[in-house]
């Protein structure tokens, strides 16, 4: 299963010296690397691996380092988004002694996407709909219940809901978990009683939004973003009040320029995007009030500058050629001021996307070494194929290179920074699209990827689908008959489904690869140890080294895992590593959904790519959480 | 041996589905009402199709179909948006859905029970008299269709009118609409009504039931061609969707289409459906 794509192993130990000695090298290696590539044929995959042991690897700069307090308080562990512990207590050596330690059962047979947070030796578990909170007591054997905290999330929300009924989590701050719930309520509860502190609705079941996001907390602002594209909602990011659960501001994604939070401060880094009122200008007549974009994946911030970061979905409505244009600002990442929302720059990866590609994928901040200066980047792997690296204090792209075998556009324009799309994939109704690849869910869906500044890599979980638009079948939505699109995924070259890849941001390289056969749905988690971890849908959770991908050891849990591995220090001084188990989600909602296999265009085609696996897994909703001996 | 055994076997079980035949012919000729059930899965908030009070077209139909099965009428309600039939009827919640497009693969169909049309509304008072998507008043008109999101698929007249770059001019309101309000749907009727929109396209039976309760004279006109090409049909056959499997469910249901043809016809008349599957009257304007 293991392609080892070099000799990583060169970079034995991790020391200060050669840290310093790879930075000395960046200097000339990474001039050679500062110019967007642009591939000029259709369909291209990843760059050959490099030869060259650990050629431009750097540690990401002081965001993403951390002082390890053992906790893991935010959804993505920090603002820099890396998902790195800093624990080193498990490492290559002695992770295949890792045992369990104890079980929890949540009840809840859903898909499970949440990470679990830590925080004062209690652990808090979000779970899909109803949306229960457990906090279990690290400090007792076996880490009973301390309470659960039942909201009355209303049943109707499991219609609107696009993709399971899942929930990625929960952030602290002050005393309180804030977490959303499926029918639009974000919620404040106290973390020591379980007490509900405040209780906010901030979007419209009735309408098609729903929530599944995790929140983030920056300074006194909840910042959270509505989901529903499939249903014509109008995307928004909204900041609630920390203390009062108040609505503080709401940006919306559509719209004139004033709802969108676009002001004097807006410097996007392409001329074609500094146009006013964009939102309403690239859109015909006012399709742009049903528009989609929401922003249900995740959110990161800089403390420096002061900016969060965080991507919108897709346009709506289908087909594309009822909304000629842009379509902005969908699947477009936002740099905006967390206190007021003003938007700072903005860049559209997507521009009026025909694939279903959102742009919510994770933002890893990271100082990097790039043409012989430290540049603030960030590190986007969106799902239409590409790794992309833009300068975060600008908007512009530095580089965007495949991470999958891309078909349906030929690069990034380096003058434009525009997607240049394939035409011979454009899907037309009543037309046949054979073998676009990245299919609907992308190169990469909500999986995130985590950095290790041990390595100066990107830990990428993601799937390997292509799919066929190639016919029509009838539908029926409110007693609208209407003929659809015959959606059917399948494995893209090579044969399996899933990859889990380490990604060289410097040199834009992928630096090892491992195939699954079946997409990794998984969250990653990388560790001072060297050891990274990640699931499979089968239920596997694996534990690699994080320089070579070598296997070191795996357990097989009760379901298919697309969870978020963490790793905390507990009472007792000691390292563990946690994961729910639960197969569900887009990917697994044949499982968890309970979808006949003969629909192979059901869960918008990917069903026809998961038949198999309900032979491998059954539904779960179960956490387990590993430690040595 | 064996053969002798298998042999034994297929008597027994030839004669026991003849004994069960001859005990359900006795159950349905002798079963007092309400000894079973007939579940449908509907939408609460629906008209004309279906409504919690079940004053719509499906409700009438569904009580037509447990007379005469004589069985105890029982709903369980679902807004029929996205996943409607994967979380009830697939879920065995219930087991028939009254109206389905006939080629819908998610459940197995019965056989079409009535044939519609997406049509053209405009207000009478208007005189436009559209009944093409290659009119050239389309281009200047304020034009409304439902739209679905972003998934892929939409309405037909979406379609239509994008491949021919109407575009600019045209008015999307959401399928799904704003479920707070009794019948969502409907909001493009009472658009075309009160002057926000010149001309609506949108599915027959919505239309045929709205265009007479609006406080002005509406036209309803059935669309031209019926198949766009190369493939876009504006005309759907409909039928009950049983679970796949409930085959039984399904002959029976057939059976009480055609025996009682003229009453359906009759239901969907008083609803004033537009029918291109039969010279009847729903709607005159057809």
């Amino acid at each position: 299963m293991m392609t080892r794509m070099s000799p990583g192993s060169a970079l034995a130990t991790f020391t200060p010296r050669t840290i310093a000695f790879q930075c000395a090298m960046l200097v000339t290696v990474a001039a050679a690397c500062s110019k967007t590539k642009t591939p000029n044929e259709t369909g291209h995959a990843p760059a050959a691996p490099s030869q060259t042991p650990i050629a431009g690897r750097s540690n990401g700069g002081a965001i993403a380092q951390q002082t390890e307090d053992g906790q893991w308080t935010l959804p993505a562990k920090n603002y820099a988004s890396t998902r790195f512990s800093g624990l080193s207590e498990i490492t290559t050596d002695n992770v295949k002694n890792l045992h369990l330690a104890w079980t929890f059962e949540t009840g809840i047979l859903r898909g499970q996407e949440a990470a679990p947070l830590v925080v004062n030796n209690t652990m808090y578990i979000v779970t899909p709909y109803p949306n229960y909170l457990y906090a279990l007591d690290l400090t007792k054997p076996g880490a009973p219940m301390k309470w659960v905290y039942k909201p009355r999330t209303l049943a109707a929300a499991q219609g609107v809901a696009c993709c399971d009924v899942v929930n990625r989590g929960a952030s602290y701050a002050d005393g309180k978990i804030v977490y959303n719930t499926l029918d639009n309520q974000t919620v404040a509860v106290d973390a020591v009683s379980g007490k509900e502190l405040w209780k906010t609705k901030v979007g419209e079941i009735n309408v098609g939004e729903s929530l599944t996001m995790a929140p983030l907390i920056v300074k006194n602002k909840v910042i959270i973003g509505n989901s529903g594209g499939e249903f014509g909602i109008r995307g928004w990011l909204t900041a609630l009040d920390l203390g009062s659960g108040k609505i503080a501001w709401r940006a919306y994604h559509t719209g004139p320029d004033s709802a969108v939070l676009i002001g004097p401060r807006f410097k996007p880094f392409y001329t074609d995007d500094r146009k006013p009122d964009l939102g309403i200008k690239t859109w015909p007549g006012d399709t742009w009030k049903i528009g989609g974009a929401g922003a249900w994946g995740w959110i990161s911030y800089d403390p420096q500058l002061n900016l969060i970061y965080y991507g919108t979905a897709n346009p709506g409505p289908w087909n594309p050629d009822q909304r000629p244009g842009d379509n902005k600002w969908s699947s477009t990442i936002f740099a905006r001021d967390p206190d007021n929302g003003d938007a700072v720059w903005a860049y559209q990866m997507s521009p009026h996307d025909l694939h279903d590609y959102d742009g919510v994928n994770e933002n890893i901040l990271l100082d990097l070494p790039i043409g012989g200066q430290t540049r603030k980047v960030l590190i986007h792997p969106d799902r239409n194929g590409y790794v992309y690296m833009i300068d975060r204090t600008s908007g512009e792209v530095i580089g965007a290179d495949p991470f999958m075998y891309v078909n349906t556009s030929t690069g990034v324009d380096p003058k434009t920074g525009k997607l240049k799309m394939a035409p011979d994939k454009y899907p037309h109704i009543g037309e046949v699209v054979r073998n676009a690849c990245p299919a609907a869910p992308g190169a990469k869906d909500w999986q995130p990827s985590s950095f290790s500044p041990a390595t100066g890599l990107v830990y990428i979980p993601h799937q390997n689908l292509c799919q066929d638009v190639e016919s029509v079948e009838a539908n029926y939505i409110a007693g609208t008959p209407f003929v659809g699109m015959n959606v059917k995924m399948s494995p893209g070259p090579g044969g399996n489904r899933g990859f889990f890849d380490a990604w060289d941001p410097v040199a834009r390289k992928l630096v090892w690869r491992i195939n699954e056969n079946f997409p990794v749905w998984s969250g990653a988690l990388s560790t001072a140890g060297n050891v990274v971890f990640y699931g499979t849908m089968e239920g596997w959770f694996k534990a690699v080294d994080a320089r070579s991908g070598q296997e070191l050891w795996k357990f097989k849990t009760g379901s298919g895992i697309i969870g978020q591995p963490v790793s905390y220090r507990g009472p007792d001084g000691r390292q563990y590593v946690a994961i729910l188990s639960g197969v569900g989600g887009w990917a697994g909602g044949i499982v968890a959904g309970g979808i006949d296999p003969r629909d192979s265009s059901a869960a918008l085609g990917f069903v026809n790519a998961m038949t198999d696996l309900p032979s491998v897994t059954n539904k779960g909703g179960t956490l387990y959480v590993f430690a040595l001996p | 041996m064996s053969s002798r055994f298998r042999s034994l076997r297929a008597t027994q079980v030839a004669g026991a589905a003849l004994l069960a035949l001859l005990i359900s012919g006795l159950v349905s000729a002798y079963r007092p009402a309400g000894q079973h059930e007939l579940r449908v899965c509907a939408d609460p908030n629906n008209l004309p199709f279906s409504n919690e009070k079940q004053q719509g077209f499906e409700n009438r139909i569904a009580e037509l179909l447990a007379r005469d099965l004589d069985a105890k009428l029982s709903y369980v309600w679902w807004a029929q948006h996205r996943g409607f039939v994967r979380n009830t009827i697939n879920q065995n919640q219930c087991d028939v859905l009254i109206g389905v497009p006939s080629s819908f693969e998610r459940t197995r169909p019965t056989i079409p029970y009535y044939r519609s049309t997406y049509v053209f509304v405009t207000r009478r008072d208007r005189h436009l008299k559209i009944a093409s998507f290659d009119d050239p008043q389309l281009r200047r008109l304020r034009v409304g269709v439902q739209l679905i999101g972003d998934d892929g698929t939409n309405t037909p007249p979406a379609h239509a009118l994008a491949k021919r770059g109407i575009i600019t001019n045209v008015k999307g309101y959401s399928v799904y609409s704003d479920y707070r309000q009794p019948n969502p749907p409907a909001r493009i009727i009472d658009a075309v009504a009160n002057g926000d929109i010149d001309v609506a396209v949108v599915w027959g039976p919505l239309a045929g039931y709205f265009a007479r309760r609006e406080p002005v004279p509406l036209d309803v006109a059935g669309v031209s061609p019926q198949i766009d090409l190369p493939f876009l049909p504006f005309v759907f056959d409909i039928s009950m969707g049983v679970r796949r499997g409930n085959d039984a469910l399904r002959d029976s249901l057939n059976s009480i289409i055609q025996r009682r043809r003229a009453e359906i016809d009759q239901i969907l008349a008083d609803y004033g459906v537009p029918r291109v599957d039969m010279a009847v009257s729903g709607s005159s304007t057809l």
